[in-house]
């Protein structure tokens, strides 16, 4: 028991921190993606703004969507929004709880990425440094006499090391600007855990009953689908085996049993006996060259229909239960199959 | 197998391990976080002390508020102290055990930020080199044009070129991180005796007996919400078999009526009993498609009162003669 409990929990838990550990890479590769993508500020006063920010904008956006692509849960949510209501009513909580969590576990990589940026200061860099007053820095008269144009063009060229020719002015505006893009990136950090805990610690102020239903049927809803492939998976499996078998059946033309059971006097089975009888079963009724080919043959050019015959196994059945026995088949009692005359009570009890 | 199986027991158990390997986690997260910070004095006046004290303060802010977040005992907490009283009084000494512990736990980081921010010294450095006599130092330079307060907002940015070739920036940063040190071991210190006689004199002012009953119905309270979790989850998995098997056997054609064997004619369950039984009846390929079309268009309902409660089929063998042969009564 101790062990199905562990186990359980392992692969309870392990959906959700499949889910989160999906979420952890994609943050890693955030940054790493930041450290590795060389950013290239083109220093001309029309398109540094728009590449700064650009760079500071889109990657995130792609992270996000990259986000609800990874998340197996978005594909349960969409059947669950457009699905006819059928027998089953809706619940417009449970939806928007999915869309929640999907988009909370989406939002961790962009964030990573917006902060890595800021911190590093490069994007802010590219962008406002044609807003800078150079005079904030010292006396400088690198830019007295100089056309509006000229001097953006200037300003333009600061963030490249090597367009721009007073290290001096340059430092130090890298340095300002750098100090203002770390401030908001903390802030921007400081906003975004303080909405968290705004969200996590306080909900069980107000809505925990509801929370908890939702919580039940949205994984519900998660873990009914799953038993359904997995049952049709079985299904298909069993309706496979019984299929090729008819076949085989139908090939060799003999009526061969696939049940182990012999008559009722055989009380004791010999192991051995019990193996080989199997084996011989296993045949299926092909024992020759030519009936084999025929079956591979078929096979590929007529294969069976997709219809499971019945009246054969309880026919079998029936020859065999002649004792003193007026009963049915183990199985089916079809209106079909009469050879024998049945008498039997049955008895129902139910659960009250 | 067997020690991994061990060592997940041990957290299991002790969901106060838990919470203190997460505690210590996110310690390391943050001296990692300052070591890769690049911290970048302005070196002007008006900004370097904004910059700096900011820089001291809002990522330990930041970190306590992660530190709640990621605690469970937080939401155990919450639960507990809003929950209505229904059947079950409350006891207000668990609910201030659980806060106390949540916040001594998320205290720890935002103070391994500070402490490793004063012993390193460049905060400091950065915010007070303004306040530092200069006369005290050689080797600053007057022949920029620039006011003191200017050269001394400076200092913390060695490189820059109004200190080239002196030695008046280090001096004066040594002298900073000096202090810096100082106050950051005092701190440290002040901390561990704190800790130190909370330890050795809470015990002669509270009733061991009643706190050994507030830590028993805190950790209780914690493996409680757990196991109702896992049980939702095991709940939720029959309830969907249930479901499906439920909707598999109500898509079948034939009326069929499924009677147990007769005991004594065979006690073993055959395999094809079993292939049968997996079938739950579905045995055309337009019965299936059939079956996953209304799957989709029409779920069936979540009431498994059927399947769940489903009554047992009684049978009774006679013969010719009246005779019980056999019979489940």
């Amino acid at each position: 028991m101790d062990k199905l409990r562990m186990m359980f929990q392992f692969l309870q838990s392990n959906q959700e921190s499949f889910m989160n550990g999906i979420c952890g890479i994609m943050a890693l590769a955030s940054a790493q993606m930041y450290s590795s993508f060389e950013f290239n500020c083109p220093c001309m006063p029309e398109y540094n703004y728009s590449y700064g920010i650009g760079m500071l904008i889109i990657p995130p956006i792609w992270f996000f969507m990259l986000g609800f692509v990874l998340n197996n849960n978005v594909s349960v949510l969409a059947e669950e929004w457009k699905r006819p209501t059928g027998q089953r009513g809706k619940d417009p909580t449970i939806l928007r709880y999915m869309f929640c969590s999907i988009t909370q576990r989406s939002l961790i990589a962009p964030a990573v990425w917006v902060s890595v940026t800021l911190m590093d200061g490069k994007s802010f860099l590219c962008a406002f440094s044609i807003n800078l007053d150079l005079n904030r820095f010292g006396n400088y008269s690198l830019l007295r006499g100089m056309s509006e144009a000229e001097k953006l063009r200037m300003l333009a060229r600061i963030p490249c090391k090597d367009l721009f020719e007073n290290q001096e002015i340059r430092a130090a505006a890298l340095r300002y600007i750098k100090c203002i893009s770390q401030v908001c990136g903390w802030m921007f950090l400081l906003m975004l855990t303080l909405t968290a805990f705004m969200i996590r610690a306080m909900r069980p102020c107000f809505t925990q009953a509801a929370f908890l239903k939702t919580k039940y049927w949205s994984h519900y809803i998660d873990i009914e689908r799953k038993m359904f492939d997995e049952t049709c998976k079985e299904h298909a499996k069993s309706f496979a085996k019984v299929c090729i078998q008819q076949y085989f059946e139908g090939i060799s033309g003999e009526m061969r049993s696939f049940h182990k059971r012999h008559s009722s006097t055989r009380e004791d089975d010999d192991d051995e006996e019990d193996k080989t009888k199997s084996d011989e079963e296993k045949l299926l009724g092909i024992r020759a060259q030519d009936d084999m080919n025929k079956v591979l043959w078929n096979w590929h050019t007529c294969k069976p229909a997709l219809t499971l015959r019945k009246d054969q196994i309880d026919g079998e059945n029936n020859g065999r239960l002649n004792g003193g026995v007026n009963g049915a088949a183990n199985g089916f009692v079809k209106g079909h199959t009469h050879e024998v005359e049945k008498k039997e009570w049955a008895v129902y009890y139910s659960k009250v | 197998m067997e020690r991994l199986k061990l060592v997940l027991q041990y957290f299991q158990s002790n969901s106060e391990s838990i919470s203190n390997g997460i505690c210590i986690i996110l310690a390391l997260v943050s001296v990692k976080l300052y070591t890769s910070f690049d911290f970048n004095c302005p070196c002007l006046p008006q900004y370097n002390k904004l910059y700096s004290l900011g820089v001291m303060i809002v990522p330990p802010i930041i970190l306590f508020f992660l530190g709640v977040l990621v605690n469970r005992h937080t939401g155990v907490m919450m639960d507990e102290w809003m929950r209505p009283i229904g059947n079950r009084s409350k006891n207000p000494a668990v609910v201030k055990y659980l806060f106390s512990a949540m916040l001594q736990r998320a205290l720890l980081a935002p103070m391994v930020w500070i402490l490793v921010s004063l012993l390193d010294g460049k905060i400091f450095v950065c915010a007070f080199s303004v306040s530092v006599e200069p006369a005290v130092f050689s080797g600053m330079p007057n022949n920029t044009g620039l006011d003191v307060i200017k050269i001394m907002a400076k200092v913390p940015c060695k490189e820059d070129d109004v200190f080239r070739n002196s030695s008046f920036p280090k001096a004066v940063s040594r002298y900073v991180r000096c202090y810096s040190q100082a106050v950051g071991w005092s701190i440290l210190l002040f901390l561990i005796v704190l800790g130190a006689m909370g330890r050795l004199i809470k015990p002669c002012f509270e009733d061991h007996g009643a706190i050994m009953q507030t830590r028993y119905w805190s950790n209780y309270l914690d493996v409680e919400q757990k196991l109702f979790d896992e049980t939702c989850v095991l709940h939720a998995r029959d309830f969907a078999r249930k479901c499906v098997v439920q909707f598999f056997e109500d898509m079948r054609e034939d009326t069929v009526i499924r009677l147990p064997h007769p005991t004594f004619i065979t006690n073993s369950r055959e395999e094809w009993e079993d292939e049968e039984e997996r079938l739950h009846g579905i045995s055309k390929q337009e019965q299936m498609d059939q079956l996953l079309n209304k799957w989709y268009y029409s779920k069936p309902e979540l009431n498994v009162t059927r399947t769940a409660y489903r009554p047992r089929t009684c049978v009774t063998w006679e013969d010719r003669d009246g005779k019980t042969l056999f019979s489940d009564v």
